[in-house]
């Protein structure tokens, strides 16, 4: 009965080990391969076009709501203490700080990560990575590379774009609708918010980037490792909601790590 | 079929090879001679893909040694084996074409990827081999708008586009009718004469295959029985190949001696 339980416990932990020592090789090699030549700038540009460009709208579009729902919850609360003067710095600070980067990151996962993930998934059950291999080109730079620089590039311009449209989203419901003046709504935002708000949004999204990318490509490049049986349709879908929900975690864990070590 | 010289480019040597805890292979022996055709046959899910992605370096062996060229696969680095696959050609199962792209990009990526070739070269050298596959007016299409038999031809065609030295056919008959399979066996006869390459073939089409190929190898009990001729493979009296060849070909296949008999009583 013990030894079933250590027995157990040990696979799990080698199988814990094996797993997160392969993503992490394979972090390293796609970073090393994305910053030596050939450099695949072509490439990037027509994957950060998917993964940047294309979710604008939805980015617009959740960015704006954000920011409408925290003018409205913002100056309710800021009411109590006749404190609505303050309504433009709490909007812009908690999108610079918190929201701003990981809304983008969740979108940017349930947009462009699943389909990254599906894609690759596909292409490793379908037997296309070895195709890549036996014609000796490199999977790496030809299929992970564009995908790391393009999500890498887009999503810090994502989330300027959120936190942009989520601040006009605050201004709107606290000016337009609830009678704040405009000079007291950027007056505060003017004095409040310094370059650690928007330095911490930066790392964020610059960290969010490479979680987001990196486990829906190494989830889908390692789909046929994976222990539930990576096989068929089913396979891509099961890998798919794992590499969806595993970068969500992820991208929520460091969120409090880096507030933490940032603050 | 060519003449062959008697230098193996591909050697395997006690190659062993597990999954977990489930053996697939045991010292498998087995040379591949510059020029020839070998065809690998056995029963289904025995393991004769795994052979041909060890020889590709998809898969390494758990021992034994898998040598290309002279050069053991396992003990190489990233950048020579990419050398090595340079002289690869290889049509898969499931043709494994990108289905983003349309024929003319499947056929043309290993030319742009790996050489410095002009556009105008590679549009040449790819409406070449696509003429000898007969696929003409396709260039446009994705390869989900193709049939099986054309999406193998289109498969033949990029396996053919680098000039390799050694093509590796995992059935590529699989799944199509007579007239398709045929079709198949005409462009690769047509094209091996031209090119001269060595080809590997995992096949189930038995004894049909045996009329394109110098080698049969038999893959039984986890093991190869022998690497011989299509005519001894027939004749052989070695258990493993005998029952093979009486299960899959019947009484039409049987030897010479037995044959004499049976007419004799006639």
């Amino acid at each position: 009965m013990l030894a079933r339980f250590f027995g157990k416990l040990g696979h799990e932990i080698l199988y814990f080990l094996e797993t997160t020592g392969r993503m992490g090789v394979f972090l390293f090699t796609c970073l090393l391969c994305l910053v030596t030549p050939p450099y695949r700038i072509r490439a990037i540009i027509r994957q950060t076009y998917f993964i940047g460009a294309r979710s604008s709208f939805v980015i617009i579009f959740t960015g704006l709501f954000t920011g409408m729902v925290l003018g409205l919850q913002g100056y309710y609360t800021l009411r109590k203490f006749g404190a609505e003067g303050l309504l433009g710095s709490a909007v812009a600070v908690s999108l610079l700080r918190e929201l701003g980067p990981v809304l983008t990151a969740l979108m940017v996962i349930g947009r462009a990560g699943s389909a990254m993930c599906a894609e690759i998934g596909i292409m490793r059950n379908s037997e296309q990575i070895d195709a890549l291999e036996t014609m000796a080109i490199d999977p790496y730079r030809f299929v992970m590379v564009p995908k790391f620089g393009a999500t890498i590039l887009s999503l810090p311009f994502l989330t300027f774009i959120f936190n942009m449209v989520g601040i006009m989203g605050g201004y709107l419901v606290g000016v337009s609708l609830l009678g704040l003046t405009s000079g007291a709504y950027f007056q505060g935002m003017y004095q409040n918010v310094v370059w650690d708000d928007i330095e911490m949004g930066l790392v964020k999204s610059f960290v969010f980037a490479l979680i987001v990318v990196w486990v829906a490509a190494s989830k889908g490049y390692h789909l046929h490792l994976e222990r539930s049986g990576g096989f068929g349709a089913e396979g891509v879908s099961r890998t798919t909601t794992s590499a969806v929900v595993m970068s969500s975690v992820l991208v929520l864990v460091w969120d409090y790590l880096i507030s933490a070590m940032m603050l | 079929m060519s003449e062959e010289s008697r230098e193996p480019i591909i050697q395997l040597i006690d190659v062993c090879k597990s999954f977990g805890d489930q053996s697939v292979l045991e010292n498998v022996n087995l040379d591949i001679f510059e020029g020839t055709t070998t065809v690998i046959i056995g029963p289904s899910g025995t393991g004769k893909s795994v052979i041909l992605k060890q020889m590709m370096g998809l898969l390494k062996p758990t021992s034994g040694r898998v040598l290309v060229f002279g050069q053991d696969l396992s003990r190489i680095s990233k950048r020579e084996l990419q050398a090595i696959r340079m002289n690869f050609g290889v049509l898969f199962q499931n043709v494994a074409l990108f289905d983003s792209m349309n024929v003319f990009d499947n056929v043309a990526l290993p030319l742009r990827e790996r050489t410095k070739a002009s556009e105008k070269e590679i549009r040449q050298n790819v409406e070449e081999k696509l003429a000898l596959m007969d696929l003409d007016g396709v260039n446009e299409k994705y390869p989900a708008q193709l049939s099986g038999g054309m999406l193998k031809r289109v498969g033949l065609a990029r396996a053919l586009v680098l000039n390799p030295k050694v093509i590796f056919f995992d059935e590529p008959t699989t799944g199509l009718d007579i007239n398709k399979s045929n079709e198949i066996y005409r462009v690769f006869y047509r094209s091996q004469l031209r090119f001269k390459y060595t080809s590997v073939i995992v096949s189930h089409d038995v004894p049909r295959i045996f009329k394109l190929t110098d080698y049969v190898a038999l893959l039984a009990d986890r093991t190869i029985v022998n690497s011989i001729s299509p005519e001894d493979f027939q004749l052989s009296k070695h258990p493993a190949i005998k029952s093979f060849v009486e299960t899959t070909m019947g009484p039409i296949y049987i030897s010479e001696e037995e044959e004499a008999d049976y007419y004799e009583k006639i």
